[in-house]
């Protein structure tokens, strides 16, 4: 029924043919480009929240959003797994291409959707059950019945987002019991447990201490092999540390995009300029 | 208090300080005594209410009273038994509990998942819902007798019985006592689980539906779960509610007497309250009657009292099983 996203063999649509809009410049890179936002604007009712954004990222690397609060920057980060769809009133134009697929495309199925593209909120979320549960939730909701096969996957993930050492003891105690680190690096495990091709990470170190900030960034980096990351960050630093691209977006606009590096040190606008050297925002 | 001061920078501090001190003291003492005295009053009534059944209903209650059928003679200090009563009122409480929990659960889960929660239609739903929690019971009872005996009691009746014959649906039956109940309890339910909803945070949701789960998964395996002991919250105030009510059930199904226990969901039953009412107003000889009186009116409360137990525990173990996790 859903097309698979991720088909090797593209349909050749119009929009896949045209070369990518003017925008900002982007950065070069050989990689293979794996999202591609085309003239994206989002509105929520009247108010338009992204405007006409253009933008690509690429596999297996770490693109960071950076911008003021309220710049539309998580917005936008939403709009890769659709989790937009879930509030009223909003309405997107342009398209989000996903391996050269559109992803609000009739055919396409949200569920296989968000099987592929992942995601770690601000806040940790793990459910109210135990650790165990908590990774064995989406695994189960995609179809995974065998109990050891389950073990496996579960032991996996959390040995993934180095928790496993951890937690190996108390698989069956509530994950409520974690640190406020442990339980973000719980949710980050039940994202890669089924298997995501995109990580994408809302702030997923704003609520945590210094020394558990510096865990999940680690495990950031390590991930990175495996994934294509997208994180939306308001810690300039961790931005600078972690990623390899990084846009910069203000008002809706996205106004610059390029090799971290460039961001921080010669960036070509003076918007970009004035708030990674802290000047506004 | 710091408006105050803040307002008098000129006021020496010691004697601003002392004035306020004694005022605040004043009016403290004087909100403690209003608000005390309040409590008291009501605790005080309780008392003597209870009090009064207690030391009434005791000496007439008996184990034989308890357990012994309704003799013939009602009105007889010493032939009189309330276990009909007992399980007439437990049955239409169970029944009523086992209608009003889906239909009102259901409910709360399309206005707080499901509806747009500004559309006209939803406030529509929500207006109706809590103009039927201030509807006084006795116009259930007539609903009750109109729609449910009358009307669909009737339907029932032409569609699957012989033309002439005696009405098997269209006359009061524990049935319709109970789905009367549980009409009357709904709002009860549908506002305590909408309540216990909207606490679960957006972030387990978005959590479940982010791994690729349905919204129909996600109110199943993640949302219902942790509502379940605010439902329970809901069904035990829906059997306080309905526990002691009469007027619903008059036209709907409770009998004066019957020689028999209720055998079928279209028999009517004897109930405690109901039952009350009898003795209290159809006794040839009241001061006779009146001990029976007060030791049903006990055993009306000890019953209420022990189904919300029942009910409250069974929420604490589910409450405790839900913290330490499976």
């Amino acid at each position: 029924m859903s097309a698979t996203l991720m088909d090797p063999t593209p349909v050749k649509s119009p929009a896949v043919m045209t070369p990518p809009p003017a925008g900002p410049t982007e950065p070069a890179t050989a990689a293979r480009e794996l999202i591609r936002a085309r003239d994206l604007s989002l509105y929520y009712g009247p108010s338009r929240a992204l405007k006409s954004i253009n933008l690509g990222i690429q596999e297996r690397l770490v693109t960071a959003f950076i911008g003021p609060s309220g710049c539309g920057k998580s917005t936008f980060l939403r709009c890769f797994n659709r989790m937009n769809d879930l509030i009223d009133h909003v309405r997107i134009e342009g398209r989000i291409e996903i391996g050269g697929h559109d992803i609000h495309a009739k055919n396409v199925d949200v569920i296989e959707l968000r099987k592929r593209v992942g995601m770690v909120f601000q806040k940790s979320n793990p459910f109210p059950k135990s650790i165990y549960e908590n990774i064995a939730y989406g695994l189960r909701l995609h179809g995974m019945r065998e109990r050891s096969r389950i073990d496996e996957v579960v032991e996996q993930s959390l040995r993934g987002a180095a928790l496993w050492d951890e937690v190996k003891d108390r698989l069956h105690g509530s994950a409520l019991g974690l640190s406020g680190g442990q339980q973000q690096r719980l949710c980050i495990a039940r994202a890669i447990a089924i298997r995501p091709q995109i990580l994408l990470m809302d702030e997923p170190a704003s609520a945590l201490d210094p020394i558990a900030t510096a865990r999940v960034e680690e495990l950031i980096l390590e991930l990175k092999k495996d994934y294509t990351i997208v994180i939306v960050t308001h810690n300039m630093q961790q931005a600078a540390r972690i990623s390899d691209h990084t846009a910069f977006f203000y008002l809706g606009e996205l106004i610059e995009y390029d090799a971290t590096v460039k961001i921080f040190t010669n960036p070509s606008r003076k918007q970009t300029e004035d708030y990674v050297t802290g000047r506004f925002g | 208090m710091s408006s105050a001061a803040a307002s008098t920078p000129s006021e020496t501090l010691p004697a601003s300080a002392g004035f306020e001190t004694r005022r605040r003291d004043r009016a403290s003492m004087v909100g403690t005594a209003i608000t005390g005295g309040a409590t008291l009053l009501l605790l005080l009534l309780l008392g003597v209410i209870l009090g009064n059944i207690l030391v009434s209903g005791l000496p007439g209650l008996s184990i034989r009273f308890i357990i012994s059928g309704a003799d013939k003679d009602m009105f007889d200090v010493n032939k009189a038994g309330v276990l009909p009563m007992i399980v007439g009122t437990s049955l239409r409480v169970i029944l009523m509990t086992l209608f009003v929990i889906p239909v009102g659960v259901i409910t709360a889960i399309y206005l707080t998942e499901y509806a747009n929660p500004v559309s006209l239609t939803t406030r529509i739903i929500r207006t109706a819902v809590n103009n039927l929690a201030g509807v006084p019971s006795i116009v259930f009872g007539l609903f009750g007798l109109g729609f449910f005996i009358n009307f669909a009691g009737g339907t029932l009746d032409d569609l699957f019985r012989p033309r002439g014959a005696e009405p098997l649906w269209a006359k009061p039956g524990i049935l319709w006592a109970s789905l009367t109940l549980a009409v009357m309890t709904l709002p009860l339910v549908i506002v305590a689980t909408e309540e216990s909803l909207k606490a679960i945070p957006v972030g387990l949701r978005e959590a479940s539906l982010a791994l690729g789960a349905t919204k129909l998964e996600t109110v199943r395996k993640i949302v219902l779960p942790q509502a379940l002991p605010g439902i329970l919250t809901g069904g035990i105030l829906a059997v306080g509610r309905a526990g002691g009510e009469v007027a619903p059930i008059l036209f709907t199904g409770a009998a004066y007497y019957m020689a028999q226990y209720p055998r079928a969901l279209t028999d009517q039953f004897m109930d405690l309250g109901y039952h009350t009412f009898i003795l209290s107003t159809q006794s040839p000889n009241i001061d006779q009657t009146r001990p029976i009186l007060y030791a049903t009116v006990l055993v009306l409360l000890l019953l209420t009292f022990t189904l919300n137990v029942v009910a409250i525990l069974l929420r604490a173990r589910i409450r405790r099983r839900a913290r330490a996790s499976h």
